[in-house]
């Protein structure tokens, strides 16, 4: 291949040299640039790790909680206790958060004829059978008994890593199926299935329990559970009242933040649009009011939208009305710099010629300056409402309410993180869908396609 | 309009001619539709506003009307002792009016570097908001420079690729922050790092669009000149895309970076830390004074912030106008 490379000699090097100075006499700012550009960013970053502790942070962040949360987002855990009766029986007990009914039949835990009870893990071969006074834990088909007396349960010395004595209680590991803890009087089961339980109905609802065929035919042809109301209907109650889910709070809650979007996005766009006219140079020829009206756009724009928000918050309470009016503020001010910049800028042989019939100034602008700026304006002001219905999700956690507020509390208890994930579900389909919706209308105004 | 149809209908009709008054129908046949849809549009608009506001004052801790009076109440009310305890409250100097209450407390929260020179606490929080901002940016960008090649048409046949990549970044944009900076603080307990990297994770997603959009609208020539001399993808992705993009990826992020200031606030206020969280217990607990200083000290910062990437955003592009990134934020 070499062969195919023509040679350069001395001359035509001389002249290349000539022909191309900015390729082979490059300053040091080029030559150099990037390499020491880069050699600051990387020792800033560096200086940052440390200053940051993020190395410590790193080492002692619980990293067994995180999987279990992460867990927790798509799947849920079942955690009756066991308690050994004085009776020599074992009695099943469900938190207030149980996921069954009453009286249910659950497949994994079944009362044995001698008052016990069998929790299998996924298989026959993976089982706890549960007495009073010893539990067999089977690993993989093989028993393992675990003993109780009076002050301690005890594993045998034989036992697996995954059976692990704890002190005075006994720790059995059945990996992502569950786990339990058996303990002098009583046996903690934990219980992992795929899914999110009692998502459409709450164990106290008529249609708990029943599977897909079942609901269908009770929505369509079936006999009025409640002679009052339409099956459906009290379908839509029964789902809307979930009491785990709170179905009918969240939706509530998201559509506040939508709300809040909407009204302060709209809101600002009205704010802004006259007042662009008086900030532009070439319609209000003062510029004093060109001046001012500008310096108003940068406070506003200037201003968190942090600031807004806690501040409307400490005025109005909690709500849509700081959200809205954060949005408000902020947007008002963002709007009105880049409307005031896209009048500056329109042709004005168009303003002349309506100029030119003796047309008042506000009809000049109205058929002169509007029918060039409208399309900008709007696709700027659909731009705007797609990015505050994200904010909005984050100016509600501050305070202002709404789906973000609803969020926070949620991670708060650290136990929900199913419902984290169901609303940040909700919040990524309408997020989309908006994107969608007014993508569609600014490739409608401004023709063509846009991304 | 009247005078119009008077010429058209009147005495001069005999000047329009038959295919004229034809158009003259046309058009103002055009025109009606044109003005009923436009009316149905508003008339849609408003309601639609009116019950997003009524739903809105209900939903509300507080209502609107009932609670304006008070609101100028609050306002009044929150005026500091002095305009010198706002400064005071800024630099951290002792206060005539403390009382060993939280709110004139201003020499506690000095951060001492040697025994007598100390950085004042609110300045200190600016700092961490501000090198938040700044981390994530870097990293964020760096990050989305190296997906938004894999995202563009014009460089990537295989539509597969394409498709992931860009779905991967419109799930890091869209995806609440709060909820990474929320799952980061149960984990990593509570600190900067949470809060950088949500704000890392939407950076890559809001940057990795806007560039690859550039890289799209890319000349191609090079990149055929580099292809004709056997170049392989990288070579032709470092020599032929990379210069002509980089200016605008430049001045992307530094749009970003300013955006990513204010994003930091906010994540500090729910839980990141900095001058955010600093800001939601002060105006919290009514302290005017350190209220007032933060706002001053955001308000000052953000503006020099913006103004020096405006400047330097200027110098790298010419006078085009990016505002107009903003869409993807």
């Amino acid at each position: 291949m070499t062969s195919s490379v023509p040679t350069i000699n001395a001359s035509d090097r001389e002249r290349l040299r000539e022909a191309h100075p900015e390729v082979f006499h490059r300053s040091i700012m080029k030559r150099y640039g990037l390499l020491v550009g880069s050699g600051i960013v990387t020792l800033y970053l560096v200086i940052c790790f440390f200053a940051f502790n993020v190395g410590p942070a790193f080492m002692n962040g619980q990293w067994d909680r995180a999987s279990l949360y992460i867990q927790d987002w798509y799947s849920w855990r079942a955690q009756p206790r066991l308690r050994f009766e004085d009776n020599g029986t074992v009695k099943a007990q469900w938190s207030s958060r149980g996921q069954y009914a009453q009286g249910a039949d659950i497949f994994w835990l079944k009362p044995t004829e001698t008052g016990g009870y069998t929790v299998t893990y996924g298989s026959d071969a993976d089982r706890l059978d549960v007495t009073t006074s010893r539990v067999d834990v089977y690993l993989n088909g093989t028993a393992y008994p675990v003993t109780i007396s009076e002050d301690a349960a005890t594993a045998p010395a034989d036992a697996p890593a995954a059976i692990r004595q704890d002190g005075n209680k006994v720790l059995v590991n059945y990996g992502y199926e569950g786990q339990a803890e058996i303990r002098t009087s009583q046996v903690y089961v934990q219980r992992r299935f795929l899914g999110w339980a009692n998502f459409l109905f709450d164990t106290k609802s008529d249609f708990w329990g029943k599977s897909w065929g079942q609901l269908a035919a009770l929505a369509t042809i079936g006999e009025r559970l409640d002679p009052a109301r339409s099956n459906i209907g009290h379908m839509v109650d029964d789902f809307l009242g979930n009491n785990v889910w709170q179905h009918a709070d969240i939706l509530s809650k998201l559509l506040q933040t939508l709300v809040m979007a909407f009204v302060g996005t709209l809101l600002g766009t009205l704010f802004a649009f006259p007042l662009a006219f008086i900030a532009a140079r070439n319609i209000t020829r003062s510029r004093a009011a060109n001046w001012g009206m500008k310096r108003l756009f940068d406070f506003l724009r200037s201003v968190d939208m942090l600031i807004w928000a806690l501040f409307f918050t400490r005025s109005f309470g909690p709500g849509p009305i700081p959200g809205i009016a954060a949005i408000f503020f902020t947007d008002a001010g963002a709007l009105g710099k880049v409307y005031a910049e896209a009048v500056e800028n329109v042709d004005d042989k168009q303003r002349e010629g309506v100029k030119s019939v003796g047309a008042p100034p506000v009809i000049v602008n109205r058929f002169g300056v509007v029918p060039q700026v409208l399309p900008v304006f709007i696709s700027q002001s659909l731009y705007f409402w797609e990015s505050n219905t994200r904010s909005a999700t984050v100016i509600g956690a501050v305070g202002a309410g709404g789906i973000g507020l609803k969020l926070l509390e949620a991670m708060g208890t650290n136990a929900d993180w199913d419902k984290v994930a169901y609303m940040v579900l909700l919040i990524l389909l309408v997020v989309f869908l908006f994107d969608a919706i007014s993508n569609a209308i600014r490739s409608r105004l401004i023709g063509g396609p846009t991304h | 309009m009247a005078t119009i149809s008077e010429q058209n209908n009147g005495s001069r009709r005999g000047e329009l001619g038959p295919a004229a008054s034809m158009m003259m129908q046309h058009y103002r046949q055009q025109l009606r539709t044109r003005r009923i849809y436009t009316a149905i549009s508003i008339g849609i608009f408003l309601v639609v506003l009116f019950y997003s506001l009524q739903f809105a004052n209900d939903a509300n801790a507080g209502k609107f009307f009932e609670r304006l009076p008070y609101f100028f109440d609050f306002i009044r009310s929150f005026v500091p002792d002095s305009p010198m305890e706002i400064f005071r409250a800024m630099f951290d100097l002792p206060s005539p009016y403390a009382d060993g209450s939280l709110k004139y407390n201003y020499t506690a929260d000095r951060h001492y570097i040697t025994d007598t020179l100390y950085i004042p606490n609110f300045i200190y929080q600016l700092v961490i908001t501000i090198n938040i901002a700044l981390v994530s940016t870097i990293i964020g960008s760096a990050l989305a420079f190296l997906l938004c090649f894999f995202a563009s048409t014009n460089l990537v046949g295989a539509g597969i690729t394409r498709f992931v990549v860009r779905r991967i970044m419109e799930v890091l944009r869209a995806f609440p922050e709060i909820v990474i900076a929320g799952l980061l603080t149960a984990i990593l307990s509570i600190g900067p790092i949470a809060a950088i990297i949500a704000i890392t994770v939407h950076t890559i997603g809001a940057l990795g669009k806007l560039f690859f959009e550039v890289v799209e609208n890319s000349d191609m020539k090079p990149d055929e000149g580099l292809r004709a001399a056997g170049a392989s993808w990288v070579e032709r992705v470092r020599f032929a895309i990379v210069p002509q993009v980089l200016p605008n990826f430049v001045s992307y992020t530094l749009l970003r970076a300013e955006i990513n200031v204010r994003a930091s606030t906010i994540i500090g206020a729910v839980g990141g830390g900095g001058i955010g969280e600093v800001f939601r217990l002060a105006i919290g607990r009514d302290h005017a004074a350190k209220t007032y200083a933060i706002i001053i000290l955001l308000l000052v910062s953000i503006i020099i912030i913006d103004q020096f990437s405006a400047w330097l955003r200027r110098r790298l592009i010419g006078q085009q106008s990016f505002e107009f990134g903003r869409g993807a934020a």
